[in-house]
């Protein structure tokens, strides 16, 4: 499926996933974004490149007496892998999100934060936190800075941060030394999936009570 | 590692037929190193052990996976050990991997990986699994699949670029190479390497951003 997609993933953490050293939440946005981006599909295969030309080069280590034979033994109970069926999906949400929320956008259980605002935490490893996030079209994101690394992917509608627009498919990636406040298009609710690897700060009392409820 | 009679004659019976089994090593043999005679795993090639996958495949060879083992088992090891596993978990998962080349082979796809590469990432996900317990989203599949045959074109500009992207990483200056080798094996992110190390994060990053911006001119 090709969006009309502006905002890419960066290097960094393109070659992380392909290393495999994303924290899951992270994972999940790169994989969801890569489902909808030709682009970044191609790049990925060229980060494991790298990542297979590593292995090609790289020290080694002297397996146990045996290990062969061990290996064999392990085949030979063994049945050759089935080829597994085509994942996609037609709906808002992309095959790797769906597999983690259970299904598309009608499956989500959201919870209000105020000001028409609802988000879901979708559950992944401790290291970093995945939620999704829904903002009613025209309506302001919490104003909020970040302790860690925040992405952001759009999926349906789109949002206005300074002077850029992200729309579906468009990835944001923010930092602590970032302050901003998106806004949603007018034209259809907005929907993201953000992860970070910090709280966030919230700049007013409300919504800083409200995150240690909601764990936002 | 001993070889016993009957898996010296499957040895022969694999070197025979690799011609026949793999169009794709047949096609891209220079012509004075023919298939048959020589054996394929002690020469140079631009598609490195894939016929030796394409034996697996076809008729179980184990004297092609013996080989396979023997040079990429101790690759993976390292990097698992470098990933954090101790040497026993290492061990073991290598052999899971190992394992899973067997099983997978028929799912081997040479216009689309290099064998290392594909290695690469199956010792990757069995180390995520394995080792940081965690599940790998992984993208959703294009809409029309996998090609039933691969193209033979594709298949052996990819194998070259693979071949001329392992040799860029080898010439990279010291320095940058390290970086690339610690971000991929070590499980560290560009932070924890910065930290780690002592060096600015800008530094890491920047030698990071030119190790790559030579690796994809190696690929023109």
């Amino acid at each position: 499926m090709t969006e009309q997609i502006t905002h890419h993933l960066p290097d960094e953490l393109m070659m992380s996933y392909a290393a495999g050293t994303l924290p899951e939440a992270f994972s999940l946005v790169v994989a969801t974004h890569i489902s909808l981006c030709d682009e970044c599909r191609a790049r990925l295969v060229e980060f494991e490149a790298v990542g297979g030309a590593v292995l090609e080069t790289a020290d080694e280590v002297e397996l146990s007496e045996g290990a062969l034979e061990a290996t064999m033994k392990l085949i030979s109970s063994r049945a050759k892998d089935p080829i597994k069926a085509i994942r996609t999906s037609s709906g808002v949400f992309p095959k790797p999100l769906q597999d983690y929320v259970g299904g598309d956008l009608a499956s989500v259980k959201w919870r209000r934060i105020g000001g028409g605002v609802k988000q879901a935490i979708v559950p992944t490893s401790k290291a970093a936190n995945a939620r999704l996030l829904f903002i009613p079209a025209g309506a302001e994101m919490p104003d909020h800075g970040h302790a860690g690394t925040e992405m952001t992917l759009v999926l349906q509608g789109a949002y206005l941060d300074d002077d850029d627009r992200f729309g579906r498919g468009d990835i944001e990636v923010a930092n602590e030394d970032m302050e901003h406040t998106p806004v949603a298009d007018i034209g259809e609710d907005c929907i993201c999936l953000i992860a970070t690897d910090g709280p966030l700060r919230f700049n007013s009392l409300i919504p800083r009570m409200a995150q240690k409820l909601l764990r936002i | 590692m001993s070889v016993s009679a009957s898996e010296e004659k499957s040895a022969l019976k694999a070197n025979m037929s690799y011609g026949a089994v793999s169009q794709l090593t047949t096609q891209i043999d220079t012509p004075d190193r023919k298939a048959s005679n020589v054996n394929v795993q002690d020469r140079p090639s631009v598609a490195p052990w894939v016929a030796e996958i394409e034996a697996v495949k076809t008729h179980q060879d184990k004297v092609a996976f013996a080989a396979l083992f023997q040079h990429f088992a101790p690759r993976v090891k390292a990097f698992l050990m470098k990933s954090g596993a101790d040497a026993a978990l290492a061990e073991e998962t290598t052999q899971e991997v190992m394992a899973t080349l067997w099983t997978k082979a028929h799912m081997f796809d040479p216009s689309r990986a290099s064998v290392a590469t594909w290695i690469f990432t199956i010792a990757r996900n069995r180390s995520i699994d394995a080792l940081r317990k965690q599940r790998r989203p992984e993208p959703e599949d294009l809409p029309w699949g996998p090609e039933a045959e691969p193209d033979q074109e594709d298949a052996l500009a990819l194998q070259q670029e693979s071949t001329k992207l392992a040799q860029a990483l080898s010439e990279l200056p010291e320095k940058q190479r390290v970086l690339v080798e610690r971000a991929y094996f070590g499980d560290l992110s560009h932070s924890e390497i910065a930290a780690e190390t002592g060096l600015p994060l800008g530094t890491i990053k920047s030698r990071i951003r030119l190790a790559l911006d030579r690796l994809r001119h190696a690929l023109g």
